[in-house]
C-alpha cells in the first residue's frame, strides 16, 4: 500500500468515530484515541482537522490532548518499553530497574532515544501488580523482573531487527 | 424575573439578609455590602471556584465551601471572616507568590494589580513556603498584549472571557498540575494565532501583570475594569 | 423473550457443562494471560483431542482465580483439583490425570486459608464461568435478579432492598447505595443516567479489572437495575484506557446481552429500555472523581467543580446522574437474588457484607480476595495472605492508596470497616492493600504518594497545584537528609492547608500518606532530618564531608 492509501484508511477510521457520534463536540476524546490508535500520535495536520470537522476550538483541543497522559504529540520510537511504577512495583524495586534503564540506553522516562529506537514509557499500574514489578515490551507483559532482566530483554529487543 | 422565584432568608456574619433561591452567597453578600475575596470570580463570566479565596464556614458543614458557586439555603448560617477562613486565605496567597516570579518593583501592574492588593487585604506580610522560582516564558509575539507567564495565576478569567464574551475561544489552558498553561491556538505564539481577533478584553480582565498592553512599562498598566461590566449590561439590555 | 425462554437457555448450557465429566478451567484474566495462560489453554486442548477425552472433557476459560502470584492457574471442575505455575509442557500429563490422582508437582491445596477465609459475593462467579460466554453466566442464574425486579418489584422497592442492605459505595467513599438511588430517584428529570465508575485510578489496585475481566455480565446486570431503580435508560461505563482486555470483554458481553435482550429496548419483554456504552479514560486519576468523570464523557478536559450540586441531582449535561463503582454495581445482582437480609447479616454494624481487596507489595499470596468486613488486618495479612515475602519483618499495610495512609503493627488486630480505618488515619478506598516490610522507608513511601498527586492534580485549584508541589519538594529534601526541623513544621502547616482548602477529593486528602506516616513513624522522619540517615536504607543521603582548610 502506498503512503497515500494508508494515510486515506487511517483517516476513514477517524471519520467513523466521529461519524458514531454524529460529529458532537463530546466525540473529542473518543475521537484522539482513534486518531492515536491510527498514527500512533497526535499530530497538529490531525488535531486541526478534528477540530474543523467537530467544531471545537484549537485551543481547546490542545487543552485536552495535554490534558490526559494517555495521549502523545511526540512520535514513539521503533521499540516501546512501558514500565509500572504503580505502588505494588515501586515499592519491589522499580526505582532500580529505571536507573538501570536510563544509565544503560540513554533515555529518560517519557523520551525516546536519539537513534528512535526505543521510547521509554511510565504507568501508574498495570493491572500485574500480583507479578510485581512488572514492564510491558513492546506490547508483552513481563513479570516479578530485576534491573539486569529487563536490560538483557531490552537489548535484545531492539537488537532484533539489525 | 419570573414570579416563581422563592426568597430564602440566611445569615451573613451575624446579618439576617433575604436572597433569591438562585442567587449564590457571593452575589448575595455583594449585594449586602459585605466584602469576600475573590480572584478567579467574575461577573459577567461563568463561575470557575479554582482560587479557593471566597471560602466561606457554613455552620453544620465541616467543608469550607466557595461562596461564588454556593448557592443560598433557607436558615443558613455563614461566616466570611473566621480566623480560620483568615488564616487560609492568607496561605493561599502565599502558595500563589510562591509558585511563579512576582517581582512588583518591576511589574508593568504594579499599583494596580490585584494579586497584590489582595495580599494587603488579607493581611500577608511575607511569604514563607518556599519560592518555586519557575524560568517561565514572555510571549512578545502578539502586536498589541504581551502574555507574561511568570505573572499568571492560572484563575482562567482570559479563557471565560475570550470564549464566552468574545466568543474567539482563541485562549486555553495546557498540561496539569503545577505545569499548566495559557494557550493560545494549537499553543503557537499569540502573534501567530489566526482567531484572535485583537479585542483586548483577555487583558482587561487578567487581575494580574500577566497580561498587559504591549508597550506599558512599571506601573503603568491600569485595567479597565467598567468594561466587562457594560459589556454585559449592553448585552442583556439586547435580549 | 419470556421468562421460560431464557430460563431455557440457561437450562441449556447448564446441561452442556453438565454434559462433560470433567470442566478444566484456565484462567484468562491479565495476569494469568501474561504468564502465557492463554498457551497454556491451547495445549490443553490440543491434548484434550489428541488423548481423544474430547467427549467427558471441556476446556473452558475462566475469570481470576484470585491467586495471581502462582499463575497460571489451572482448576478441575471447579475443586476436584487446583493447579498452579502451569506451563504448556504440563498440559499432557494434567489431561492424563484427569480421571486419576492430581499431578501432586503442581497442586495447590484447595483447602488452603486464602481460599478459606474468603465469602465471594461480588467474586461469586469469578474463576467459575467463561466470561465471554453469556450461557454460562445464565446458567449461574444470571439475569435473573433483573428479570425479577423488572417483572415483580417497583423501582422503589428495588431502592428498599439496597437500603435494608446496608450496602456502601465500593468506590472510596462509602456513600450508602440506597440513598444515593432514591435521590437519583427522586431528581426531577426527562432523561436520567448511570455511570460504572471503572476508572480504578489507585496505582497498585487491580479489582475492578478484574472482575470486568472474569464476569462483565454481573456489571451489565447491575447496571440495569440501577437504570430501572432510578429511571434511567442510559448506562456509561469509564473505563481506563490501559485495560485492553477488561474493554474488550466488556464489549463482548454488552454485544451479547443486546442480542439476547437483557439490553436494549423492552428488557424481558417490560416497557423498561436501557442501554450500555463505554466510554475510554486517557490516563488521569483525577478522572475518578466524578465530576470530572462527567466532564471527561463531555469531551472536556477533565477538571472537577464544586459539588453541591451532586451528579445525582446535577449530571451528564445536566440530567440527573447515578455514579456507582465497579464493585458496587457487581454486588446488587446477588443482593437481589440472596436478598437484603443475608448480605446485612455479614460484616459490622456499620459496614455490612464483603469487600474486595487486591492483595500485593510484600506478601506471599498475592492476588484478588473478597472478605467479609469486620475481618482483622491480621487475618489478611497472615492467614490469607500466607506471611511477609521472604520472611521479613512487617512494617505497614498501606490502604486507601493515594488518598489513604500506612497502618502500622500496632493495629494489625483492628477489624476493617470504614470507621475503623479512618479512626486509623486511613481510609477504605477502593481496595488497594499494598504489604510493606522492614525495607520500606515510610518517608521515601509519602514521597512516593506525593508525587504521584503533584503530577495527577488537575491545576485548577491552588491549594492543590502548588501545595501538592511543595510538600512533594519538602519530602523530597527530608529523603535527601538536606531538611531542617522548620520544613518539617512547613510540611505539616501545607498538609492542612490543603487537605482544607483544596476543591476536590484529590487535595483533600493528597496529604493522607504524608500524616499517617508521620503520626505512626516520626522517628523516622526525625532520623533522615537530624541524623542524617535512612533507617531502612532506602534513600540516598550524600553526606557532605567538611571542606579541609
Ligand atoms: C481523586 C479521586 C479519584 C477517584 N477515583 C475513583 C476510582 O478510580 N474509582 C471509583 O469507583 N471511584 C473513585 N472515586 C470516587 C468517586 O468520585 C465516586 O465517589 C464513586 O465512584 C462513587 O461510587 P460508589 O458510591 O459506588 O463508591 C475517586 C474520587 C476522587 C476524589
Ligand atoms: S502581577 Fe501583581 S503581584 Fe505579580 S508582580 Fe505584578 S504587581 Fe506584583
Ligand atoms: S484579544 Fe480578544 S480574541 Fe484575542 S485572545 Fe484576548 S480575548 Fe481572545
Ligand atoms: S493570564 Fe491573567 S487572566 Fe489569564 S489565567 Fe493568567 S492571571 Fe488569569
Ligand atoms: S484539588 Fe487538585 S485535582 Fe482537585 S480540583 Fe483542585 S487542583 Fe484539581
Ligand atoms: S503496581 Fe505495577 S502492576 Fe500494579
Ligand atoms: S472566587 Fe470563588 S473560588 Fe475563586
Ligand atoms: S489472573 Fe489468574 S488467578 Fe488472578
Amino acid at each position: 500500500m502506498n503512503d497515500a492509501a494508508s494515510k486515506d484508511k487511517r483517516r476513514k477510521l477517524v471519520d467513523a468515530t466521529m461519524r458514531r457520534f454524529g460529529h458532537s463536540q463530546y466525540a473529542l476524546i473518543e475521537t484522539l484515541h482513534t486518531v492515536q490508535e491510527a498514527y500512533g500520535f497526535l499530530d497538529d495536520d490531525n488535531l486541526k482537522y478534528v477540530a474543523e470537522e467537530l467544531r471545537v476550538p484549537l485551543s481547546k483541543i490542545f487543552g485536552v490532548a495535554t490534558f490526559y497522559h494517555f495521549f502523545t504529540l511526540k512520535p514513539q520510537g521503533e521499540h516501546t518499553a512501558v514500565l509500572c511504577t504503580g505502588t505494588a512495583c515501586y515499592i519491589r524495586g522499580v526505582p532500580g530497574i529505571l536507573s538501570a534503564i536510563k544509565k544503560n540506553f540513554s533515555v529518560d522516562a517519557g523520551e525516546t532515544t536519539e537513534d528512535n529506537r526505543l521510547s521509554l514509557l511510565t504507568a501508574r499500574c498495570i493491572g500485574s501488580c500480583g507479578l510485581a514489578p512488572a514492564i510491558v515490551l513492546d506490547g508483552e507483559i513481563a513479570g516479578q523482573v530485576t534491573p539486569e532482566i529487563v536490560v538483557d530483554r531490552i537489548g535484545r529487543m531492539i537488537q532484533n531487527d539489525t | 424575573m419570573s414570579s416563581s422565584v422563592k426568597i430564602k432568608t440566611l445569615t451573613i456574619d451575624e446579618r439576617q439578609v433575604g436572597a433569591r433561591e438562585d442567587q449564590t452567597i457571593l452575589e448575595v453578600a455583594r449585594e449586602n455590602g459585605i466584602r469576600i475575596p475573590t480572584l478567579c470570580y467574575l461577573k459577567g463570566l461563568s463561575p470557575y471556584g479554582g482560587c479557593r479565596m471566597c471560602i466561606v464556614e457554613i455552620a453544620g458543614s465541616p467543608k469550607l465551601l466557595p461562596s461564588c458557586m454556593t448557592t443560598v439555603e433557607e436558615g443558613m448560617v455563614v461566616s466570611t471572616q473566621t480566623e480560620r477562613i483568615k488564616k487560609y486565605r492568607r496561605s493561599l496567597l502565599e502558595l500563589y507568590f510562591s509558585e511563579r516570579n512576582h517581582v512588583c518593583s518591576v511589574c508593568a501592574t504594579n499599583g494596580y494589580c490585584e494579586l497584590q492588593s489582595m495580599a494587603q487585604e488579607v493581611e500577608m506580610t511575607h511569604v514563607h513556603f518556599p519560592y518555586m522560582y519557575p524560568h517561565l516564558e514572555v510571549d512578545a509575539t502578539h502586536e498589541r498584549f504581551v502574555l507574561d507567564h511568570n505573572r499568571c495565576i492560572s484563575c482562567t478569567r482570559c479563557v471565560r472571557v475570550c470564549e464566552e464574551v468574545e466568543g474567539a475561544h482563541t485562549l486555553d489552558i495546557k498540561d496539569r498540575g503545577i505545569d499548566v498553561r495559557i494557550i493560545t491556538d494549537l499553543d503557537q505564539p499569540w502573534g501567530e494565532s489566526e482567531t484572535c481577533t485583537q479585542c483586548g478584553k483577555c487583558v482587561h480582565v487578567c487581575p494580574t501583570g500577566a497580561l498587559i498592553e504591549r508597550g506599558k512599562s512599571v506601573g503603568e498598566m491600569s485595567k479597565r475594569k467598567q468594561l466587562l461590566p457594560y459589556l454585559t449590561k449592553m448585552r442583556e439590555a439586547q435580549k | 423473550m419470556t421468562p421460560e425462554d431464557f430460563k431455557k437457555i440457561g437450562e441449556t448450557h447448564r446441561k452442556k457443562r453438565d454434559g462433560f465429566d470433567y470442566t478444566i478451567n484456565v484462567c484468562t484474566a491479565a495476569a494469568c494471560v501474561s504468564l502465557q495462560s492463554d498457551k497454556v489453554k491451547d495445549e490443553l486442548t490440543r491434548q484434550v483431542k489428541e488423548q481423544d477425552k474430547k467427549d467427558v472433557c471441556r476446556i473452558s476459560g475462566t475469570g481470576c482465580l484470585g491467586l495471581c502470584a502462582s499463575g497460571p492457574l489451572v482448576t478441575i471442575n471447579n475443586d476436584q483439583a487446583l493447579y498452579g505455575g502451569v506451563k504448556p509442557e504440563d498440559a499432557a500429563e494434567i489431561v492424563k490425570n484427569i480421571d486419576k490422582k492430581p499431578v501432586k508437582r503442581l497442586q495447590i491445596p484447595a483447602d488452603m486459608p486464602f481460599f478459606a477465609r474468603q465469602t465471594k459475593i461480588a467474586l461469586e462467579h469469578c474463576g467459575k464461568t467463561d466470561p465471554e460466554v453469556i450461557g454460562d453466566y445464565l446458567a449461574l442464574e444470571g439475569y435473573e435478579a433483573l428479570y425479577n425486579c423488572l417483572t415483580t418489584m417497583e423501582p422503589v422497592e428495588v431502592i428498599d432492598i439496597m437500603v435494608k442492605s446496608g450496602l456502601r459505595g465500593r468506590g472510596g467513599g462509602g456513600y450508602p447505595v440506597g440513598l444515593k438511588w432514591s435521590t437519583v430517584h427522586k431528581a426531577v428529570g426527562a432523561k436520567k443516567f448511570v455511570i460504572c465508575n471503572a476508572d480504578e485510578g489507585d496505582p497498585g489496585a487491580f479489582m475492578d479489572r478484574s472482575m470486568l475481566e472474569s464476569d462483565p455480565h454481573s456489571i451489565i446486570e447491575g447496571m440495569a437495575i440501577a437504570g430501572y431503580a432510578v429511571g434511567a435508560s442510559h448506562g456509561y461505563v469509564y473505563i481506563r484506557g490501559e485495560y485492553p482486555l477488561a474493554i474488550k470483554r466488556l464489549k463482548a458481553a454488552i454485544r451479547q446481552a443486546e442480542r439476547q435482550g437483557f439490553l436494549g429496548k423492552n428488557i424481558c419483554e417490560t416497557p423498561f429500555s436501557f442501554d450500555v456504552e463505554i466510554r475510554l479514560g486517557a490516563g488521569a486519576f483525577v478522572c475518578g472523581e466524578e465530576t470530572a468523570l462527567i466532564a471527561s464523557i463531555e469531551g472536556r478536559r477533565g477538571t472537577p467543580r464544586p459539588r453541591p450540586p451532586y451528579p445525582a441531582q446535577y449530571g451528564i449535561w445536566g440530567h440527573p446522574t447515578l455514579i456507582n463503582n465497579v464493585e458496587t454495581f457487581a454486588n446488587i445482582s446477588p443482593i437481589v437474588r440472596k436478598g437484603a437480609d443475608y448480605y446485612a447479616s455479614i460484616g459490622t454494624e456499620r459496614s455490612k457484607g464483603t469487600k474486595v481487596f487486591a492483595l500485593a507489595g510484600s506478601i506471599n499470596n498475592t492476588g484478588l480476595i473478597e472478605v467479609p468486613m469486620g475481618i482483622t488486618l491480621r487475618e489478611i495479612v497472615y492467614d490469607i495472605g500466607g506471611g511477609i515475602l521472604g520472611g521479613k519483618k512487617f512494617k505497614a499495610v498501606q490502604t486507601g492508596g493515594p488518598s489513604g495512609g500506612c497502618i502500622p503493627e500496632e493495629y494489625l488486630d483492628m477489624k476493617v470497616d470504614y470507621e475503623s480505618l479512618a479512626q486509623v488515619g486511613s481510609i477504605m478506598g477502593s481496595g488497594g492493600m499494598i504489604v510493606m516490610d522492614e525495607t520500606s522507608c515510610m518517608v521515601d513511601v509519602a514521597k512516593y504518594f506525593m508525587d504521584f498527586c503533584q503530577s495527577e492534580s488537575c491545576g485548577k485549584c491552588a491549594p492543590c497545584r502548588v501545595g501538592t508541589a511543595q510538600m512533594y519538594n519538602l519530602l523530597n529534601l527530608i529523603s535527601q537528609g538536606k531538611a531542617t526541623m522548620h520544613d518539617m513544621e512547613l510540611l505539616e502547616e501545607l498538609c492542612d492547608v490543603v487537605r482544607n482548602t483544596s476543591l476536590c477529593g484529590l487535595g483533600q486528602t493528597a496529604a493522607n500518606p504524608v500524616l499517617s506516616t508521620i503520626r505512626f513513624f516520626r522517628d523516622e522522619y526525625l532520623a533522615h532530618i537530624n541524623d542524617k540517615k535512612c533507617l531502612a536504607g532506602v534513600c540516598v543521603i550524600e553526606h557532605k564531608e567538611e571542606p579541609v582548610l
